[in-house]
């Protein structure tokens, strides 16, 4: 499956439209890294354990993404984009979507 | 009695916020630097579409996140700054910290898939809030593409990038 931000693959032609296809989660923060956190606002820097968490949120949209377009058939999502909304204090929901295409050669 | 105390933590807090906070952010700037020299071979465009000469042979979506948190000192100033407004330059080191940091880490994910040429980048900013504090997300996200021959010629850019 080939995942892509472009609106074209170059030297490649797109033989059939399957609409879009998106992918979500919700994700909460963890009190205890909650916790840890707040500590680091006083002297800041990286807040490592929300990275690990945002990019692990992301995976899974992408992952979700990716089983809708392979039920369609398709073999390529291109012009993916992804959005963050945030639904409560704590809790976020990542969506990741593109259109599912199919594309000719291997 | 009480308040005495209360002002007391604030105080400490905004000590330990501004030495810790400036020793964090020299480090960090200092990796960034070190890190962009290593990392100048990967070349990340906002284009859409590649130069002429690069016949990719495989496409794929790299991504870099980091969520970076203000220290007690600056939110203190940009907050006094904020009564009167203009420029928060404290949070502006944030956010290029933390777009300068994105960017690195997405060049380390095209690279370490073999990618020296990544296109259409996009940043993505989301506010994290954690109660008063600041602290906010940067994801950055391109296509990486792979010529078929990787020929100096084909990065046609290169030459118009500064030495």
């Amino acid at each position: 499956m080939l995942v892509s931000n472009l609106e074209l693959v170059p030297g490649r032609r797109i033989v059939a439209h399957y609409g879009i296809v998106q992918g979500s989660t919700v994700r909460a923060k963890h009190v205890g890294k909650d916790i840890f956190a707040g500590l680091k606002n006083i002297v800041g820097g990286e807040l490592k354990g929300y990275t690990e968490l945002m990019q692990e949120a992301r995976q899974e949209a992408v992952e979700r993404m990716i089983a809708e377009a392979q039920s369609m058939g398709a073999n390529a999502i291109l012009n993916v984009r992804f959005a963050t909304t945030s639904i409560a204090a704590g809790a976020a929901e990542i969506l990741a979507y593109g259109s599912a295409v199919q594309l000719d050669g291997p | 009695m009480l308040d005495l105390i209360e002002f007391g933590l604030f105080v400490t807090l905004l000590i330990v916020g501004f030495f810790a906070g400036t020793i964090v952010e020299k480090r960090h700037y200092a990796s960034i630097r070190k890190r962009e020299r290593e990392y100048a071979d990967v070349l990340a465009f906002a284009v859409r579409f590649p130069p002429d000469r690069v016949t990719p042979q495989r496409a794929f979506l790299v991504h870099g996140t980091v969520v970076i948190s203000s220290d007690y000192f600056k939110t203190f100033v940009a907050g006094l700054r904020n009564l009167f407004g203009g420029r928060l330059r404290t949070y502006e080191t944030l956010m290029e910290r933390a777009r300068r940091e994105a960017l690195l880490r997405l060049k380390h994910d095209a690279r370490r898939q073999g990618a020296k040429l990544v296109i259409c980048v996009r940043f993505e900013t989301t506010t994290i809030s954690t109660g008063w504090a600041a602290s906010i997300e940067v994801f950055a996200f391109g296509t990486a593409l792979i010529p078929e021959r990787d020929t100096g010629l084909a990065f046609g850019a290169r030459s118009a990038l500064p030495a």
